[in-house]
């Protein structure tokens, strides 16, 4: 197939794997901080094809991951409202909140439901009046643009039963957050269809003020091991750049169109993530123009933290934050597995524990 | 065992597995290894029974219905099991209000399927529920045939060997894809048609050879996958497959590749995954060929002596990864 073929072309994976090999004089660790990257380089086994001075690191890059257990908390709140039809996206389902999850509480009779997209929220909203159906909106600027539409079309179709509960972010205030935590990393792998709608000017301020490399990666074998290369050469030379490696999706400028519905609909605004804590500027909040679909400002919540509750055993947070790796957990592939997550890595397909179990079992 | 069921518990994956063994199988007084269909013995004739609800939604999607599928079903799961399906029963549970134009289509279905493969719909039962209480239409079929002679080995494995070949009778995951299609949950139109077919002359061209067959089962909700992890757990051998030889239609690979989905654990309903000896496996691969059904078929692996259980998939980029049950439902990218 077109765009998929020349991309997992075994002699090219090979050449660069020669060339990785030569070029690695030194010692690199490189944080990949998107969830289809960190499927994608362990489900092509790009590890086993690096040498061992070259590692790779999954950081933050699991919208369902990053999603705090407060937010969890907060929408089996709202699931047991009366009226209520929770929408998500289908993994959210599955994340262990303090006391139960989405998935357990709609065994219980909770209307809680699995869509693709948020306007497919939008149409049960359409579809069920007398209902209030919440979206709860999860993920980086990849899926954000789809919320904001859904929210812009609500308001002007007069869709009132419509609303979201915000839990968007975006990513490079976490990237950010990581560099400042100190761990060790000397490049960025940088996410692939979050950079089609931010282009690659969102990174830039990483390798400028950081110095650390910033390649924008593509989702194939020879995109990601390119890209590691691309990052190699920049450490060498002692020249950091961010540079776009998949350039068959992903401008300087990203999609302008996209970026113009979310800044129609959403305010920055400081927002936790499971493992980081609260990052300022690095939520997107629904606007007062649109508070009529706002799930904050519509439903009243109890107030939350002091019944929230993690198993402290679970070391998310850390893989999370690139300080451990999943196999590190003693809970990994025992207690912890994908048919009975304890945490969220390992409940999400783009989750770092998930990978790892899935693909490699033994580290 | 959990507390509650949820809808993992039926996904076809690695919870359901759970569900029958501690629940149901401990109770009936069930043994492994479970198979499409049971084989009993009456008066000296072996008698392969199946049975199978069908719930679906959309009731109709591209290249078949509810009814269709109920039929195609039943009949795969006794062929898949060395039997010629010769007789099915079929329960209705209906929703009040059901348009009985839309009753009458899947009847018609049943009716036309039923004929194809050769059997008869011979009883039936039908139960009408208040709104709400169940959607739209429910359908259990129930299969009865006869085995053929020297094939009631087929579906418990126990004649496989290291060495033998996998055969699969055409491409990978079009069921799944047509019904998200027809369920709107794509976000744009596909042309990809279910494969929604029965099995069983397919099977008897296969049978008729007279090649050893040492293993069939049809690959439903789980998808191929699951069937080959079933496999190696039943057999305590190792399988391997190469990925590019697992034939996937470019439409399925298309959406697959957009949606963050593996084909290989996406739904079917007109394939079937046969092990045969390497010595066979150029006739059966002709016979399978001659059918419609099969005329995209390919030899996708090989069971090796490795006896660590495992599925292992030779990956396009020259390594290997394991192939592990899927847990619950594939889901979208949204990363």
């Amino acid at each position: 197939m077109k765009y998929i073929d020349e991309y997992r072309d075994i002699r090219l994976i090979r050449a660069l794997e020669k060339t990785i090999r030569r070029e690695a004089i030194g010692s690199y660790i490189f944080m990949e901080v998107c969830g289809g990257h960190t499927a994608a380089i362990h489900r092509f086994g790009i590890p086993s094809l690096l040498p061992p001075n070259v590692t790779l690191l999954s950081g933050p890059g699991c919208p369902v991951c990053v999603t705090p257990v407060s937010t969890i908390d907060r929408t089996i709140e709202l699931a047991s409202q009366k009226d209520v039809i929770i929408t998500s996206f289908g993994d959210l389902i599955r994340v262990p909140g303090s006391v139960s999850s989405l998935e357990k509480e709609k065994a219980h009779g909770a209307d809680v439901r699995i869509v693709f997209s948020a306007l497919e929220a939008l149409e049960i909203a359409r579809a069920s009046k007398g209902k209030k159906v919440i979206f709860l909106g999860i993920g980086f600027e990849t899926t954000a643009p789809g919320t904001a539409a859904a929210i812009i079309k609500a308001k002007e179709s007069g869709i009132r039963n419509f609303f979201v509960l915000s839990a968007h972010k975006i990513m490079p205030p976490a990237m950010e957050a990581i560099i400042c935590d100190g761990t060790e990393i000397n490049g960025f792998i940088c996410p692939g269809h979050v950079s089609t709608i931010t282009g690659s000017k969102g990174f830039r301020f990483i390798s400028e003020k950081y110095n650390l490399g910033c390649v924008i990666s593509g989702f194939e074998p020879v995109d990601i091991m390119m890209s590691v290369l691309m990052l190699i050469k920049q450490v060498n030379n002692h020249k950091f750049l961010t540079e776009i490696q998949y350039s068959r999706a992903v401008t300087v400028e990203g999609n302008l169109k996209a970026q113009k519905i979310m800044d129609e609909v959403f305010t920055l605004a400081s927002n936790e993530w499971r493992g980081l804590g609260t990052i300022e500027r690095s939520g997107l909040k629904i606007n007062d123009k649109y508070s009529a679909h706002d799930a904050e400002k519509v439903f009243s919540l109890k107030g939350l933290s002091e019944n929230l509750r993690e198993n402290t055993s679970c070391l998310c947070g850390e893989v999370l934050r690139g300080r451990k790796r999943p196999t590190d957990c003693r809970l990994f592939a025992g207690v912890c597995t994908p048919d009975n997550p304890v945490g969220a890595c390992m409940v999400s397909a783009e989750g770092a524990c998930n990978a790892f179990y899935k693909y490699r079992r033994n580290g | 065992m959990d507390e509650f069921i949820t809808l993992n518990h039926g996904s076809g994956g690695r919870l359901t597995g759970e569900l029958i063994r501690e629940m149901f199988a401990t109770r009936f007084g069930m043994n492994e290894p479970f198979t499409d269909s049971a084989i009993a013995n009456i008066k000296g004739r072996e008698m392969a029974f199946t049975t199978d609800s069908y719930v679906i939604e959309p009731i109709f999607f591209p290249g078949g219905n509810i009814g269709k599928l109920a039929v195609c079903g039943t009949v795969n799961d006794l062929a898949v099991a060395g039997a010629i399906p010769l007789y099915l029963t079929a329960s209705f549970i209906i929703e009040e209000g059901f348009p009985v134009k839309d009753l009458i289509t899947i009847v018609e279905s049943m009716a036309q399927e039923a004929k194809n493969a050769g059997v008869k719909i011979v009883a039936g039962d039908t139960k009408v529920v208040e709104k709400g209480k169940c959607d739209k239409i429910f359908i259990t079929t129930t299969g009865a045939g006869v085995i053929r002679d020297g094939c009631s080995h087929i579906g418990t494995a126990v004649k496989v060997k290291p060495g033998d070949r996998l055969i699969i009778n055409g491409p990978v995951g079009n069921h799944s894809i047509a019904v998200m299609g027809a369920r709107k949950q794509l976000s744009f139109t596909s042309q990809v048609v279910s494969d929604c077919a029965s099995l069983n002359h397919l099977i008897n061209r296969v049978l008729d050879t007279r090649c050893e067959v040492h293993f069939m089962r049809d690959l439903t909700r789980g998808g191929l996958a699951t069937v080959l992890n079933e496999l190696s757990a039943m057999t305590g051998m190792g399988v391997e497959v190469e990925e590019d030889k697992i034939p996937v239609d470019e439409p399925v690979k298309g959406l697959c590749e957009m949606m963050g989905f593996d084909p290989l654990y996406l739904a079917n309903e007109g394939k079937v995954l046969i092990v045969v000896p390497p010595e066979e496996c150029d006739k059966v691969m002709a016979a399978i060929r001659s059918e419609p059904s099969g005329e995209k078929a390919e030899v996708i692996g090989i069971i090796t002596g490795n006896k660590n259980k495992m599925v292992i998939v030779k990956t396009l980029t020259g390594g290997t990864r394991i192939l592990d049950m899927h847990s619950g439902i594939q889901l979208p990218r949204i990363c």
